[in-house]
């Protein structure tokens, strides 16, 4: 076979591969939205699950995925900002750094099923949070916490040295030219990754299993008291996410209808995905236009 | 000067300086004692099955008999362990292949529509979450396997085939990165001795990115080893050795996923799954030396 | 003889093992320019980010010897380098404008140094853009980005910012070299105009440039001071012969 020829196949096979990889992608989506949209209405979206009748919906679980992202997002962003700025700025090159570096990274390697048992041990049983949305939120601030480090260090390292060299010499300090002149600047990426973050926490399931329950209570949805048991609000019930939720049904469903809701909550799922990356990369452009204005 | 007047008391931007400091602090420290923590009660745990049950390693590492209810209790997980490895690497295998010739076709290839198309595409199945995966594999991989080949369609073949597409975007990306550092000179050098794109990448361009390339092969294989509900959902969760790629067996996830919640903490057998657990640690540990090490082969 | 407003002894920074300055030591006067000249690599950058102690944030930097602002060593290691650097002002080679509005690149400074009154900080942003020649021209657009403004504009606008928090001293490093003709020009005629208030040290490598600002140059070459002397002198009739020789153009 002369050389051309052989080129010509491999750029087929690289092609056709390429394409499959486009297909797959495609018959994923279209499996899920075409077997859930029809499922989805403002009831499936609004009312309790059925356990053995039919007509189910996924309102609490819905709730609850969104509860304990605001959760998460409100402890990791802080202390994940905090830590990333320590490993830009203050740390010094060394042995030191070198093995913070590396243990953060083995953080961010470890299975999301070890991070919730870890939740089990040590969030439910020793410090006693119990099965709740605390418990979840801190298992996934761990679970998140590497990803918001690198996140913050790329957009402190996006800012040129001129602009923080500029605010020492006009004599402000260290922590303030991070806070007024270098975090401003970085805020489109951190807040790019941060988006994009929020989507993993959305969708994630094994970390949960164990820290926030499988199960939720009664809600009762005019009691807005935080302490109340079953007020939705209380962040130490027991709180089943949408991921949990689609996860539960598929190996103990009990409901005739229990492929349409999961295909329904997967629709969900996925839809929410996509306007985070959506939004991620919107608002990545807008900002970064806003910032680079010649206007 | 004006330190001087400010002998009396602290200055404000000192005070600054420290809450801003100790902050960032506090947050590193925080996160480098949970990381100990975690390996420490996790080890503790897992070694109470030898250390306190007096379970032996061989019986563990080496029985492939599971029998948690028996009279006496057997704790076999090599089936698990065995699962565990073969899925991933199966995994590793469907997946390298379609993720390095995405990373060609968008590097090499049609950079133009590769980045417009390829690249959210990926970007978007790596955010798609695990039970979507597991879901999809269930209601549509498993009864594909079921009608085509003898046996009930959960097994191993059917988790590697899930777990191969959830880690394509990690491999991808990786190669994408590793294809698209490469100086110029070094395809030209090559083009321009006549070889055709094939011959320029085959003896070029992957051999001089194959540590970078194999970083994210390793990868998308440690994040296999350690995803716990897409497989377990498509496994089939019999506690057994399979004699074909179609029929049911477990992994160590899926075991631990199934069965931590009913066993009571402190007992035997909830001990072992702690066990179960601190080897999927370890591997982690493994696999992120395999990942520094062939970072730093990258790099020469 | 006029005020010495800053003076170093033995000044010598290393990088690593290299030593980049080499026991300078020199006197800077008050309301005067000097110029550093020299070719590039001689180290004269690197003397002038000592005396804010900028390079401190350069890893693996050390600087030796002694930097005299009246009584005080700032080189003292107990020095608070946040106080120092709102004596001396600082310019640098490419414009860096905050990412903010002009009235805010000026007000920044002073209101964290502790002036919250509005009225006051309106004055001090309308003094400094006038002292940096820049206030007709951005009167009207004072909270417009100032990344909208030309190269020239911006660079004046960074010198507006130093001046606002009422430095004693300016450090400028190749002020001019990143612009036009015409943006040049106008600050060097700034320059001219800031020393009846300022210490200013300037480096350049353009000599009609110092030649035309600065009362005394400095000579840098391979880390070490060859000469230093009225910038008169040192164009017209310099004592060294390697002074002479990069002078006149037969190396550099």
């Amino acid at each position: 076979m002369s050389a051309k020829t052989v080129d010509k196949i491999a750029t087929a096979v690289i092609v056709a591969l390429s394409g499959l990889i486009v297909l797959i992608m495609a018959g994923l989506l279209g499996f899920i939205l075409v077997r859930g949209l029809g499922h989805i209405s403002f009831d499936f979206l609004t009312s309790p699950p059925e356990t053995i009748k039919e007509g189910g919906g996924i309102g609490p679980q819905l709730f609850n995925s969104l509860f304990l992202l605001v959760l998460t997002m409100i402890i990791t962003v802080p202390l994940g900002i905090g830590a990333g700025i320590y490993m830009s700025e203050y740390a010094k090159p060394g042995k030191t750094t070198d093995f913070i570096r590396l243990i953060v990274e083995v953080l961010s390697s470890f299975p999301s099923i070890v991070v919730g048992l870890f939740g089990l041990l040590v969030l439910v049983n020793v410090f006693g949070f119990g099965f709740s949305l605390f418990s979840g939120a801190l298992a996934l601030t761990i679970f998140n916490l590497p990803l918001m480090v690198r996140i913050t260090e790329q957009g402190l390292a996006s800012v040129p040295q001129a602009q923080k060299e500029a605010s020492l010499a006009l004599g402000l300090s260290k922590w303030k030219t991070i806070q007024s002149v270098m975090l401003p600047i970085a805020t489109p990426i951190i807040l790019t990754g941060t988006i994009l973050a929020a989507g993993r926490v959305f969708g994630e399931a094994a970390a949960l299993l164990f820290t926030a329950g499988m199960s939720s209570p009664r809600l009762d949805f005019s009691n807005w008291n935080p302490l109340s048991p079953t007020s939705p609000l209380n962040p130490f019930r027991p709180a089943e996410t949408l991921a949990v939720h689609i996860w539960k049904i598929n190996s103990e469903g009990l409901a005739p209808d229990a492929p349409e809701i999961a295909a329904g909550a997967s629709a969900v799922l996925i839809l929410t995905v996509l306007v985070f990356n959506l939004l991620a990369r919107w608002l990545g452009r807008v900002m970064l236009k806003k910032f680079t204005a010649t206007k | 000067m004006a330190q001087s007047g400010g002998r009396k008391k602290i200055q404000p931007h000192i005070v600054e300086e420290w809450t801003g400091k100790i902050y960032a602090s506090f947050c590193i420290v925080l996160l480098v004692v949970t990381i100990f923590s975690m390996v420490y009660y996790v080890a503790t745990k897992g070694l109470s099955t030898f250390l306190q049950d007096g379970i032996a390693l061989g019986e563990v590492f080496g029985s492939t008999n599971w029998k948690p209810d028996g009279e006496p209790p057997v704790f076999g997980a090599l089936p698990f362990i065995l699962g565990s490895f073969s899925t991933s690497i199966l995994a590793a295998l469907i997946a390298a292949p379609l993720g390095i010739c995405a990373a060609l076709f968008m590097v090499e290839i049609m950079p133009k529509f590769g980045k417009k198309y390829l690249q959210p595409v990926i970007e978007l199945l790596a955010g798609i979450p695990s039970v979507v995966y597991g879901f999809v594999g269930l209601s549509v991989i498993v009864p594909f396997y079921r009608d085509i080949f003898p046996g009930q369609g959960l097994g191993i073949l059917a988790g590697a085939t899930v777990l191969s597409i959830m880690i394509l975007p990690t491999i991808t990306s990786i190669a994408t990165d590793a294809l698209a550092a490469l100086p110029p000179g070094l395809k030209e050098g090559s083009y321009a001795l006549g070889a055709t794109r094939w011959q320029t990448l085959s003896r070029t361009v992957l051999p001089t990115t194959m540590p970078a390339l194999l970083t994210g092969v390793v990868l998308g294989m440690a994040r296999a080893f350690g995803e716990a509900l897409a497989v377990q959902m498509v496994i089939g969760n019999a506690p057994h050795i399979p004699r074909s790629l179609f029929e049911s067996t477990s992994t160590l996830t899926s075991v631990i996923t199934l069965s931590m919640g009913n066993t009571v903490m402190g007992s035997m057998q909830n001990n072992v799954l702690w066990t179960l657990a601190l080897i999927l640690m370890l591997m982690t540990f493994v696999f992120v030396f395999i990942v520094r090490w062939l970072e730093r082969r990258a790099k020469r | 003889m006029p005020n010495i407003e800053l003076s170093t002894k033995d000044l010598s920074v290393f990088y690593g093992e290299k030593q980049a300055v080499k026991n300078i030591s020199l006197d800077f006067a008050s309301r005067q320019v000097t110029a550093l000249i020299g070719p590039s690599g001689c180290g004269k950058s690197t003397f002038l980010r000592s005396l804010n102690r900028m390079n401190d944030l350069i890893s693996g930097a050390k600087i030796t010897g002694e930097i005299w602002i009246g009584d005080d060593n700032i080189n003292a290691p107990k020095t608070d380098v946040v106080l120092l650097r709102q004596k001396i002002g600082m310019v640098w080679q490419r414009p860096n404008p905050f990412h903010k509005s002009i009235y805010e690149n000026i007000a920044f400074g002073p209101r964290y140094h502790g002036i919250r009154n509005k009225k006051k900080l309106d004055q001090i942003v309308e003094e400094s853009l006038v002292k940096a020649a820049l206030w007709n021209e951005t009167k009207d657009r004072l909270h417009t980005s100032a990344l909208a403004l030309s190269g020239g504009q911006q660079q004046r606008l960074c010198i507006a910012r130093s001046i606002a928090v009422s430095p004693s001293i300016i450090l400028m490093d190749e002020p001019a070299s990143a612009l036009d003709p015409v943006s040049s020009a106008k600050i060097e005629e700034l320059i001219a105009d800031l020393k009846k208030d300022y210490c200013i040290i300037i480096v350049t490598h353009n000599m009609q440039q110092a030649a035309r600002v600065s009362e005394k140059t400095a000579f840098f070459l391979m880390g070490e001071l060859v000469e230093y002397d009225d910038t008169s002198k040192i164009f017209t009739n310099p004592s060294e012969k390697r002074t002479d020789d990069y002078i006149s153009g037969r190396f550099g």
